[in-house]
């Protein structure tokens, strides 16, 4: 699904740069739910944002599900980003004068599906994070657990071929973050490749494979025994 | 463009902040009412104006004779000499883009001694010899009876129309004035009609007291020959008579063997052309009204243009997010600008129509108070109002191209990290 080799970046601070991608190689296959851990600094959110194609590399070759990812311009990366992933954000980053329902089809407006049929496909993705009964509700009436589901029924309506979460969990109580956690789950049993970023370990326990990165490189990547969220909630 | 969705999120966008959105569309609004208010004075003055110069046709020129300055063919400097009757029939042969050539005799003048009689009663009138198509020339309604026709000069008939100046000073009040008679300079003359013309023009009280008597009859009653004492020579409307005059009083020259130096001989006063100055004095004032407008009207459009780059960089989050779920920068682009033009256009509407209430509200007070000295119906015509909107689509477009720019110059990803 993803081929990452020899992946480079660095970034301009002033004078000096900082390297802070130092020749990433790493596959993921389909269906897979990856963990990246790493401290603050590791490189693991830039990581992110190249596979999210928010930012590019500066030398390197990403490959999604056979598509060679570079020198797009803003459309057709808008474009890309539309219909193969679905980002998850740790600060869910809802539009807030929206309903939960309208930020779900959001994705499916982009990609100028009728209203109608829109609102269907909408709907039923926030039935199967269960916020069928608030659907009509702002952002501001929801709690960060119902919050961090929309986001994620808004990351799946388009179904993506890959789901993208960025410290998912970061801004949850553990109660409600094995709660999202057990969703994630469902999620990737019903064959969703989702790569978590993540520094919590117990959550990274709950994927099947782990990456460690440190100082922009590759540490350990190991496949462990999956954790359900279900058994500690 | 007319899409549900974008449209609730504009009214979303632009409701969430009332009080902001009502202060920056004030700017708007001012800049048009102000537009709207001095185009409608600036219409209002001409209106008045145009009506001070009344129906009188205004492609018109008047031509009469003066001594000669010249001598010429053997004829001596300080010459009198008289237009004549066949003159006419030479401009019509050469000039076949006039209208009308009235030629005209007077009796009496400014100041003239007492020349018409009626039993009892005298008066000091200015007494014209005229063909029927003077009443074109020299609007003027007729009261009672009828004007004088062909068959008055054909058969020099001596008939007279009189203005209501004379009426009222011949004849008391009541009395039967068709078929009466009055005497001018010792000629008896059938009264057939009464006029009335237009006041407003200074001289209005004069314009009253003439008599308007056949051409004909006039020369045999008062001896003028076939002499003309001058002409009112009218060009059709898509020939300006200020560009045919030179060639008319050429004519005349040539005619009347006076040297073509001579520029004193012929007098002439060209109406057209002292119209045609009015005309582009209210050429400047609407250039002023627009101007001054506009300029209201861009200070206006700068306020929507800041409250816009304010809006963007409070959405940068909101931006970056639906960037990252895939929306196409031009769409984005096309959100801020649409937003810019529906403001600028509602509340420029709100102009307009405020503008127009106004204008109505002035309309009803002169129309209740009487009439006032050069102004009259102030308005702005659909043209105005258009353009108008027009200006408001442009600058809507030109205050939300700026913002609309910054909002997708911002990457994604550094408009997710704003908090």
């Amino acid at each position: 699904m993803i081929e990452i080799k020899d992946l480079h970046k660095s970034y301009k601070m002033g004078s000096n740069s900082l390297h802070v991608l130092k020749g990433i190689n790493f596959n993921v296959e389909d269906g897979e739910l990856v963990a990246i851990m790493g401290s603050s600094g590791s490189g693991k959110s830039t990581l992110l944002n190249i596979l999210g194609m928010l930012d590019e590399a500066d030398s390197g070759t990403y490959v999604l599900d056979g598509i060679p990812i570079k020198n797009l311009n803003e459309t057709k990366a808008a474009n890309y980003r539309n219909k193969f992933l679905g980002f998850i954000f740790q600060s869910f980053n809802l539009i807030n004068y929206k309903t939960a329902l309208e930020n779900v089809a959001l994705p499916l407006y982009y990609q100028k599906m009728p209203r109608k049929q829109r609102q269907e496909k909408a709907m039923k993705y926030l039935e199967q994070v269960g916020l069928k009964e608030w659907s009509h509700h702002l952002p501001s009436e929801l709690s960060g657990g119902q919050k961090q589901r929309v986001a994620i029924a808004r990351a799946m309506v388009a179904e993506p071929k890959v789901l993208l979460a960025d410290e998912l969990t970061g801004a949850l109580d553990s109660k409600t973050s094995y709660e999202v956690m057990e969703l994630i789950q469902n999620i990737n049993d019903q064959g969703n490749t989702i790569l978590v970023v993540t520094h919590e370990p117990d959550i990274a326990q709950m994927c099947k494979r782990i990456v460690h990165l440190k100082d922009g490189v590759i540490v350990k990547d190991e496949k462990v025994k999956q954790v359900r969220a279900k058994v500690n909630v | 463009m007319f899409n549900r969705d974008r449209w609730k999120e504009i009214l979303e966008v632009l409701t969430t902040n009332w009080f902001r959105t009502v202060l920056t569309a004030f700017g708007v609004f001012w800049g048009i009412l102000i537009l709207i208010i001095l185009l409608s004075a600036g219409k209002g003055l001409e209106n008045g104006i145009r009506a001070d110069f009344g129906d009188i046709a205004t492609n018109t020129m008047f031509m009469w004779t003066r001594s000669t300055t010249k001598a010429h063919m053997g004829l001596p400097i300080g010459r009198n000499f008289n237009y004549k009757t066949e003159d006419v029939e030479t401009l019509w042969e050469k000039f076949p883009q006039l209208r009308f050539i009235s030629p005209r005799n007077q009796l009496g003048g400014f100041g003239g001694n007492n020349n018409v009689i009626r039993g009892l009663k005298t008066g000091a009138y200015n007494v014209y010899g005229d063909y029927p198509e003077i009443i074109q020339q020299e609007p003027m309604a007729i009261t009672a009876g009828r004007f004088i026709n062909q068959s008055d000069i054909e058969n020099k008939r001596k008939v007279a129309v009189i203005g209501l100046g004379v009426k009222n000073e011949l004849y008391e009040a009541g009395e039967e004035i068709l078929g009466s008679y009055i005497k001018i300079q010792g000629v008896n003359f059938l009264v057939v009609g009464t006029y009335k013309k237009r006041s407003g023009n200074g001289n209005g009280e004069e314009g009253q007291k003439e008599i308007y008597v056949p051409f004909t009859s006039f020369s045999q009653a008062f001896n003028r020959g076939n002499n003309v004492g001058w002409m009112a020579i009218t060009a059709k409307d898509e020939f300006p008579i200020t560009s045919l005059k030179m060639g008319i009083v050429n004519e005349m020259k040539r005619v009347h063997k006076i040297h073509p130096e001579d520029t004193r001989a012929i007098g002439f006063f060209d109406l057209y052309e002292e119209f045609n100055r009015v005309e582009s004095l209210f050429g400047a004032m609407s250039f002023i009204g627009y101007f001054v407008g506009i300029l209201v009207l861009l200070s206006g459009i700068i306020g929507v243009s800041n409250i816009m780059l304010i809006v963007v960089k409070e959405r940068t989050k909101e931006i970056g997010i639906r960037r990252a779920l895939g929306e196409d920068p031009w769409s984005i682009r096309k959100q801020i600008l649409l937003e810019s033009i529906f403001l600028t256009i509602i509340s420029g509407m709100a102009g307009i129509v405020v503008g127009a209430l106004f204008i109505y509200g002035v309309n009803a007070l002169l129309d209740a108070n009487g009439p006032v000295d050069m102004f009259m119906n102030p308005s702005v015509n659909l043209g105005v109002v258009s353009a108008a909107l027009f200006i408001l689509i442009i600058s809507g477009l030109l205050a939300g191209f700026i913002p609309a720019q910054s909002a997708i110059k911002v990457r994604p990803i550094d408009a997710l990290r704003t908090e």
